[in-house]
């Protein structure tokens, strides 16, 4: 009995938790597949009805009105949507991958530069890299929205990716990981056998913090898939916007249509789910590193 | 690609166990310095400029000096917008934060079970964009057949209760709670685990008992991180846009009710295309972070004794 109490105490709460956060996933889901119809007769699954205007529970699975299932919701994005929603697919797998792939290794390099070398300005810099933390992402809007303008670079993923090749964040973060993880007399032994410096970067230090890189890759991709103000700013062309932008604009599209709605979000929101299923401790060990950012 | 052309330096003249400067460190920080000269510092500076400039759009502008500071300052929409955001700013602290601590505490237990499940349940909300999480609850707290209708009429509410007209900020409180309660649980989790367990046993020895071990020893230990974690999520609440602009569909709702500080910087900004008068939002607000920060360095030294 007092184990059951126990039990209760701590499992009640942890389920009662678990349930008002999948809810919202599973009110996603079954919306995207479900037929306007069935929207406004079921709250979850599309039930058969038992008696005029009676439905079956929504745990009697077998009672399941298939009839209200659609892959409708889909289709119309994929095929009537202009631009079609694949390419929005297209423009945010690009601009996520891309961003991630050059920001990390800008902030590896800057990492290593402020760790494993003596250089006039070195101490400067570090001061200006943690003291640039603190700055918040909003008072850079309208001026950054200046400079893209004066560089030409609006409307273009060049400018929404460079403004993040080196993020302040990163450079430290790699700075603290290649300290604790590279010894020095590594790199001498490689300079010694006449390997060069950019070489013993590639070949050396980036393969001793795998794990900083793994995670890194992980965040800055999850927050340019997620980003929705930069592109908001920068893009204006229909073609170039990613799914965050895309996506919020079914709603002035479709108004109270939700399965479409739905869909384009079960699009978005599915690849980074399966990706933090896949990868869930690095995706964790990456978000709380983060913490530094501020 | 960065492996391609190995330069063929002489290595053999360096001392060993000199770490070598030449080209290599400036070559490392080009980077990270090109891209924060030409997308920080630069606009930075600019921004000082814009502040004290009428502009419409990029390219056409008349200074004002620090009318735009005087003119946001006696507007009751920019107080307005300060009252939603410190109101956001606030349910998210005293009801978000604790929260996420007892959820920290009762997976930091023991004898608890599938850990990594419950863990990764927690946290999924927070993988899920801004913008989405918006969309889907806008959807959630949709008039006419909304999930929290239909859950409200289930206990005999109004099957039809206007929750983005009536409850704006309540609204987007939930989303945020329900977006980020796991993802604050996750570092009060790594905090708890950092505790010495010496210590709690010495208490343990000592005779103390669950709650005077969490009053003594727990929330001293992770005081630190606590109030980290605070600044962290003030700071974060004090920048809210997407959010309530997209659950309101592109706008500030009924009456202005879910204006924040950032959403009038984009609206004077990128609506109105008054760029100088974003720039003075954007001051007064990196004023008020810093301000934050600076208390919280105050504070946090001085109740650690330290």
């Amino acid at each position: 009995m007092r184990t059951f109490l126990k039990n209760l105490a701590i499992y009640g709460p942890l389920t009662i938790f678990a349930i008002a956060t999948l809810v919202p996933f599973a009110y996603l889901v079954s919306s995207a597949f479900k037929t306007e119809e069935a929207f406004f007769s079921s709250v979850f699954l599309p039930m058969q009805e038992t008696a005029p205007g009676q439905y079956a529970a929504w745990w009697q699975l077998w009672k399941l009105d298939w009839s209200g299932l659609t892959l409708d919701n889909f289709k119309v994005l994929l095929f009537e949507a202009r631009p079609s929603i694949g390419r929005a697919v297209l423009n945010s797998v690009f601009f996520a991958s891309a961003s991630a792939i050059v920001a990390t290794i800008g902030s590896a390099m800057g990492g290593y530069a402020l760790s494993k070398f003596q250089w006039f300005g070195k101490s400067l810099t570090l001061n200006i890299v943690l003291a640039s933390l603190v700055i918040p992402g909003a008072l850079l809007l309208a001026p950054g929205y200046q400079v893209l303008y004066e560089l030409g670079l609006l409307d273009s993923y060049a400018g929404l990716i460079l403004p993040m090749a080196a993020p302040a964040f990163g450079v430290f973060l790699f700075r603290q990981s290649i300290i604790q993880a590279v010894p020095n007399e590594l790199l001498e032994a490689g300079r010694i056998d006449g390997c060069g410096e950019i070489r013993l970067f590639a070949i050396v230090v980036l393969p001793l913090v795998r794990p900083m890189v793994g995670a890194f890759v992980l965040i800055t991709f999850l927050g340019s898939w997620n980003n929705f103000l930069g592109p908001q700013i920068v893009l204006q062309t229909a073609d170039k916007q990613p799914l965050a932008v895309a996506v919020a604009q079914l709603q002035g599209v479709y108004g109270t249509a939700f399965g479409p709605i739905m869909a384009g979000t079960v699009i978005a929101v599915t690849p980074i789910l399966v990706l933090f299923l896949m990868l869930q401790r690095d995706f964790i060990a990456g978000l709380t590193s983060g913490a530094v950012k501020g | 690609m960065v492996s391609a052309a190995p330069p063929r330096q002489a290595s053999t003249r360096r001392k060993p166990g000199k770490l070598r400067a030449g080209w290599a460190p400036y070559f490392f920080i080009a980077p990270f310095a090109l891209t924060f000269f030409i997308f920080m510092i630069y606009p930075l500076g600019y921004s000082m400029l814009l502040a004290t400039r009428q502009t419409a759009g990029p390219s056409v502008w008349r200074p004002v000096g620090l009318a735009n500071f005087y003119d946001l300052l006696t507007d009751p929409e920019f107080w307005l917008a300060m009252k939603n955001t410190s109101i956001f700013a606030l349910a998210s602290i005293s009801i978000q934060l604790p929260a996420s601590l007892a959820l920290a505490l009762l997976l930091n237990r023991p004898d608890v079970k599938g850990r990594a499940f419950w863990r990764m349940i927690f946290f999924a909300p927070s993988l899920v964009g801004l913008a989405f999480v918006a969309i889907l609850a806008s959807l959630i707290f949709a008039k006419n057949n909304g999930l929290m209708n239909q859950f409200t009429a289930a206990f005999g509410g109004d099957p039809e209760f206007p929750w983005l007209e009536t409850y704006i900020l309540p609204a987007i409180v939930i989303a945020s709670f329900w977006m980020y309660v796991g993802f604050n649980m996750v570092y009060f989790l790594a905090a708890l685990q950092s505790i010495d367990k010496s210590l709690i046993e010495a208490a343990m020895v000592d005779g103390a008992g669950p709650w005077d071990r969490f009053l003594h020893v727990t929330i001293p230990s992770i005081r630190p991180i606590g109030s980290f974690i605070v600044l962290l999520s003030l700071i974060g609440s004090f920048q809210l846009f997407e959010l309530p602009y997209l659950l309101l569909g592109y706008g500030s709702g009924p009456d202005q009710r879910g204006l924040t500080v950032v959403m009038l910087l984009y609206q004077r900004g990128f609506e109105v295309g008054d760029l100088g008068m974003a720039s003075a939002i954007g001051w007064v607000l990196a004023m008020l972070l810093v301000g934050f920060a600076l208390a919280q360095r105050f504070f946090g030294k001085s109740m650690t004794g330290a």
